[in-house]
């Protein structure tokens, strides 16, 4: 049985927010009097994460994802609760656990900017006990894994975007960490880089069973790599499954453009039973349910003249949207 | 081998700071020349005759305000600058889920940072001498090892200082104006504008119970070969350090807790 490397019970944070009025008096009042009111941006959230798990954080802007990623790498303490990951407690920021985890975080960086990305790898190895052969092993192998090599000889400030990524990436794994946790690591970068991040990550988690933990706001990240999701509203989990789920709870039906041969045939399958979104003259758009999708193109194909069909996958942008807008969703 | 593991670390930060230093040779240069305060104060010193009442001659006020210069240049800190900067654009949070205390980096830089300086440091020293050609003198090999020990001594008090103020960045966003109060009795008390010995008798006898004599004045007066108490200097120094060490390390401990890591 798959054990849980992550546990997470009732964990709430809170912060001190400092509040000040609008206009000079406000701010003269700020001066002499700080008022702050605390903010419960985590709310009583439990759950849990098996080892070798891609879970993908998915939440509006402020909703708490990223907090919960900084108090599971040990980066802040919470304010109640429990989390224990890989057995330790995080906030404790035990050398032991430090070594099995890393922390990622789009357009952040740790590499040294005006030296070569290769320094800053053997000063990290050096850091976490590698020894030269090692680092040395370790590097090779990752670089071919994100298919880097001249890069990491040219000051990290003369990388473009991705490349300083790749690089960030090599930095974070090269202790070969068994958690990763990456807060919108594609942040910023070209359709192309996005991609290969993406499969880098899977074949990571193939070869070293490593459980990611994942933020991002392209949902392409998350359909690719994760099959379950956590979605945060206002600190608090609204939807804990899996991704395929909650995908179909949320968009039941599917809309399929049927061409017929004739304007006829397309006036006949208006007149049946199909619920028919709009016909431009031979094109008809029909909506019909995920589950009867297989049988009732059988029987449109069989009774009807067509020339062709698309079925159209509703956007999943457009699917996480109302999720991240909404406090509950039971699947 | 814990040792060498330790050891390895610290040699491998100390190697690449050195060559991101060496990123900045043309800066560094420019922060050494910019360290030249000593010698404004000794041609104030000098012009006024003030050395006349504290009854050190012109040859040995040079001599103490070239080693002020050169204790200044390697005991030089400004690690609360660059703490506040990384912690308020996000950057400690990386180093803070590493096993090593991301203080031990800036350690490393300005270690660094003062093997760079070096060369120039001599430079300046050069023309200090062709100036004041009667002021060159071999300093003694025991006094000079002794003065490096001091100034190293010198430089981790300032840094566990700074190291101190520069955790309140956990509690306000703005430490470095904290930096600004030890900054003024740091300037006036350390002997980088005058020798110590030259104040009255009742601000002395309080000033050496403070740590800002032995950031200067102690070691400019070890390594120009003027009269002073070797044992009660260094010893001052130790208590210091290990006054200041236990402080640092809880205030770190309790700050860690407070961090939010905004900015990331």
């Amino acid at each position: 049985m798959v054990q849980n490397i992550i546990e997470v019970r009732n964990l709430s944070k809170s912060f001190d927010i400092a509040s000040k009025e609008p206009g000079l008096k406000g701010t003269i009042k700020h001066f002499f009097r700080r008022q702050t009111k605390r903010l419960k941006v985590i709310k009583d959230i439990s759950f849990e994460i098996k080892e070798g798990e891609i879970v993908g954080f998915l939440g509006a802007n402020g909703a708490g994802k990223t907090t919960i990623l900084k108090m599971l790498c040990g980066l802040i303490y919470p304010s109640e609760g429990s989390i224990l990951v890989s057995g330790y407690l995080p906030y404790r920021r035990k050398e032991n656990f430090l070594k099995n985890i890393t922390l990622i975080m789009g357009q952040k960086q740790q590499l040294i900017w005006d030296l070569p990305p290769i320094e800053s790898f053997y000063l990290n190895a050096s850091i976490y006990d590698l020894d030269k052969f090692e680092a040395k092993k370790r590097i090779k192998k990752l670089s071919e894994m994100l298919e880097i090599d001249e890069e990491l000889y040219i000051p990290v400030r003369k990388l473009s975007l991705g490349q300083r990524m790749k690089s960030e990436l090599l930095a974070a794994l090269i202790h070969e960490p068994n958690i990763l946790f990456l807060d919108e690591p594609t942040l910023g970068l070209d359709i192309n880089a996005q991609r290969n991040l993406r499969k880098f990550l899977q074949k990571y988690n193939n070869e070293t069973n490593a459980t990611i933990c994942l933020t991002s706001h392209y949902m392409k990240d998350i359909t690719s790599l994760c099959k379950r999701v956590i979605c945060v509203h206002e600190g608090a989990i609204s939807y804990d499954g899996k991704l395929d789920l909650l995908l179909k709870k949320l968009s039941p039906v599917k809309e399929v453009l049927i061409v017929c041969r004739s304007e006829d045939d397309a006036i006949k399958l208006e007149n049946s039973n199909f619920t028919v979104k709009n016909k431009i003259k031979n094109e008809i758009t029909i909506k019909i349910e995920n589950n009867s999708i297989t049988s009732s193109l059988k029987t449109i194909l069989n009774n009807f003249d067509i020339e062709d069909l698309f079925i159209n996958e509703p956007p999943i942008d457009e699917i996480i949207g109302k999720v991240l807008i909404k406090k509950d969703y039971d699947v | 081998m814990m040792f060498n593991l330790i050891n390895r670390k610290i040699f491998t930060l100390l190697k690449v700071q050195y060559s991101n230093m060496l990123e900045y040779r043309v800066e560094i240069a420019l922060w050494a020349i910019s360290g030249i305060i000593p010698f404004f104060m000794l041609n104030i010193w000098t012009n006024n005759n003030l050395n006349e009442s504290i009854n050190i001659s012109d040859v040995m006020l040079s001599r103490y305000f070239l080693c002020a210069f050169f204790v200044r240049q390697f005991s030089v800190v400004w690690v609360v600058f660059s703490f506040e900067e990384d912690s308020l654009m996000g950057k400690v949070s990386p180093y803070l889920i590493q096993p090593l205390n991301p203080f031990l980096r800036y350690f490393a830089q300005h270690l660094a940072e003062q093997i760079t300086r070096f060369p120039f440091a001599l430079i300046i020293a050069f023309f200090f001498f062709i100036f004041n050609p009667e002021s060159i003198w071999i300093p003694k090999l025991g006094l000079l090892l002794l003065s490096i020990v001091s100034t190293f001594l010198s430089f981790l008090i300032q840094f566990l200082i700074q190291s101190i103020v520069a955790c309140l960045c956990f509690w306000t966003e703005k430490a470095s104006s904290i930096e600004r109060l030890i900054f003024i009795p740091t300037l006036f008390l350390s002997g980088l504008l005058a020798p110590v010995v030259s104040f009255p008798e009742y601000v002395k006898s309080w000033i050496y119970l403070t740590p800002f004599p032995y950031l200067i004045d102690f070691p400019a007066n070890l390594l120009s070969g003027n009269e002073t108490n070797i044992s009660g200097g260094l010893s001052m120094q130790i208590i210091w350090i290990l006054l200041l060490f236990p402080v640092f390390r809880k205030i770190w401990s309790s700050g860690t807790k407070k961090y939010t890591a905004m900015g990331s």
